[in-house]
């Protein structure tokens, strides 16, 4: 019997059968504690520091409105969205170059752009002190060189947290980018060539539109990931460089107050997921899966 | 070669260096004789590796590692290989709501994802523990497995799993003989994927993980607190090598494997 053939007699037991062990998990593991923290944003954190169960509106007033969240907030995305451009600007180069070359390296490229992903966060990360560090290479080399006489300090900052963002999403850029790239009908540039387009006209009228859907994929995940990070800053920022996700981090993990860090949590989600659903509205979510093949 | 590629080529060419060169400097410093571990390196040595296999609290994060991987790629693994064969291979009501929510734990913040786990537990009175961290790295490894099997399982051709029913295997007999060998290098590819990002992850892990207890991202992490040492680098050395040639041996092995089993034994 074919898998079809039973559709005819009425409902088909088997899919649901597979996909029971995925969705249960994904339902007590995401969804219901997903709903359980908006429960808990609610409560309060008491003096004692027990939870409190009751319905406040505390938590919210105080992460709307105390401007100290909105200015990380504000910071958080402007992170971000630096860290994007940045990407979607540096990372067209190599896309192009590995779907449109004439080279003989093509699969070796695309190998190689896999690589970042198995080199752990924390290790690509980390890797920029020994490069800006005090005892860094940059430093190693300009006092060998004689152009300063004593080391600087280059991290812990604004740049170098957006430097790590950058090297962490490139590689999610650059696939994005040319995966969409890939999908574009050569002959269509031909056409617009033997039209009369410069190379540049042909790019800019032709390639550039059609590889819109790689680069809002690829901006999407960067930002949403760019934003959502603790790390980067921990390790690469200094003390004015916290992130959103880091005040969900301090309340959770050091404060303990777990209303709160729901609260902010929750906040984070809200305007990342609604990031995603307009882009979904527009796009589709299917683009970003289409890097995985 | 125009004038023009020779530019985009030299900027590919800057954006890989960018890309590779700190983690190379990583795994250059990591063999550095120098005792500061800093530039200029002052010869080769094994020294700073010599150290991490003296260190108990290396040692036991790289063992919690492996154990944790392992038992997620497993699990995580049987989950999003049997969810990707129904998206696959059966046509049902409410596909694409089902397709969203089994790639929403990667659609959500890990951080959020992270809370949400930790607070939802600890209220059942599941403390911190090896389990919660389990948990969390099943279902955050789950949406990859389920992402690159299904990407792969697209390509086998039904017809042969009919040709094999039709000369009368069973359903079961269908899926040994034919179904699985075909998949196997996806499955194989969805429990090196998993294992990879559970030994690799720490922004979930650093909320899950039990006082005490350190997997090897959260250990670097921790000692990044007090200086970068060399140690730090040999560390990171040793997670490079683990996590990059144990996919390139798994792909290797996988079409060796699956090359065997298509060509009759």
């Amino acid at each position: 019997m074919s898998a079809s053939g039973s559709l005819a007699t009425g409902f088909d037991r088997r899919p649901w059968l597979l996909l029971s062990p995925a969705l249960v998990s994904v339902a007590l593991l995401l969804v219901v504690p997903a709903m359980f923290i908006v429960v808990y944003s609610f409560w309060l954190r008491t003096a004692t520091g027990a939870d409190q169960v009751t319905f406040s509106l505390d938590n919210w007033r105080e992460v709307l409105t105390d401007p100290f969240y909105r200015d990380i907030l504000i910071q958080t995305l402007r992170i971000a969205a630096i860290s994007t451009i940045t990407c979607a600007l540096v990372g067209y180069i190599p896309a192009y170059y590995i779907a449109y070359a004439p080279t003989r390296h093509k699969t070796l490229l695309l190998v190689l752009l896999m690589l970042p992903f198995w080199v752990s966060y924390i290790i690509r990360t980390m890797s920029w002190i020994n490069i800006l560090g005090v005892s860094g290479a940059v430093n190693g080399v300009m006092l060998w060189a004689g152009i300063i006489d004593e080391p600087i300090q280059m991290l812990y900052n604004e740049v170098t947290v957006v430097l790590g963002l950058v090297h962490f999403l490139l590689p999610f850029m650059i696939l994005n980018i040319y995966v969409s790239l890939d999908g574009i009908d050569r002959s269509l540039t031909d056409a617009a060539r033997s039209l009369g387009c410069t190379g540049w006209q042909a790019f800019r009228e032709v390639t550039l539109p059609l590889s819109v859907p790689g680069l809002a994929a690829g901006s999407l995940l960067c930002f949403v990931l760019g934003a959502g990070t603790y790390i980067t800053p921990m390790v690469l920022g200094g003390p004015g460089d916290a992130m959103f996700a880091n005040l969900v981090f301090e309340a959770i993990v050091t404060q303990l107050d777990w209303p709160l860090g729901s609260a902010l949590s929750l906040l984070l989600l809200a305007l990342l997921s609604a990031l995603v659903l307009v882009y979904s509205r527009f796009l589709g979510i299917d683009q970003i899966a289409k890097s995985f093949r | 070669m125009s004038l023009a590629w020779t530019a985009i080529r030299f900027g590919t060419l800057l954006v890989y260096l960018f890309m590779f060169a700190p983690v190379a400097v990583v795994m250059l410093l990591s063999f550095n004789a120098n005792q500061f571990g800093s530039f200029p390196m002052e010869g080769l040595s094994l020294r700073w590796f010599v150290a991490l296999i003296e260190n108990d609290a290396i040692v036991r994060a790289f063992q919690t590692s492996l154990v944790l991987g392992a038992l997620t790629s497993v699990i995580s693994t049987t989950m999003g290989v049997l969810a990707a064969l129904a998206m696959v291979r059966y046509d049902f009501p409410g596909k694409r709501l089902i397709s969203t929510a089994l790639i929403a734990p990667i659609l959500v913040p890990e951080v959020v994802l992270a809370v949400a786990l930790l607070l939802f537990l600890r209220a059942l009175d599941v403390p911190r523990s090896f389990f919660l961290l389990l948990m969390g790295h099943v279902i955050f490894t789950l949406p990859f497995v389920v992402l690159v099997v299904q990407a792969r399982l697209v390509g086998i051709r039904r017809d042969y799993e009919e040709a094999a029913l039709s000369l009368g295997a069973n359903a079961f007999q269908t899926f040994r003989e034919i179904t699985l060998p075909l998949m196997l290098p996806a499955v194989l590819a969805g429990m090196l994927f998993s294992f990879t990002i559970s030994f690799d992850d720490i922004t979930g892990t650093l909320f899950w993980k039990p006082g005490g207890v350190e997997t090897v991202p959260t250990q670097i992490f921790a000692m990044l607190r007090n200086s970068i040492s060399p140690e730090i680098n040999a560390l990171g050395t040793v997670m490079v090598v683990f996590t990059v040639a144990l996919p390139l041996l798994g792909a290797a092995l996988a079409r060796r494997v699956s090359a065997r089993m298509t060509t009759g034994r």
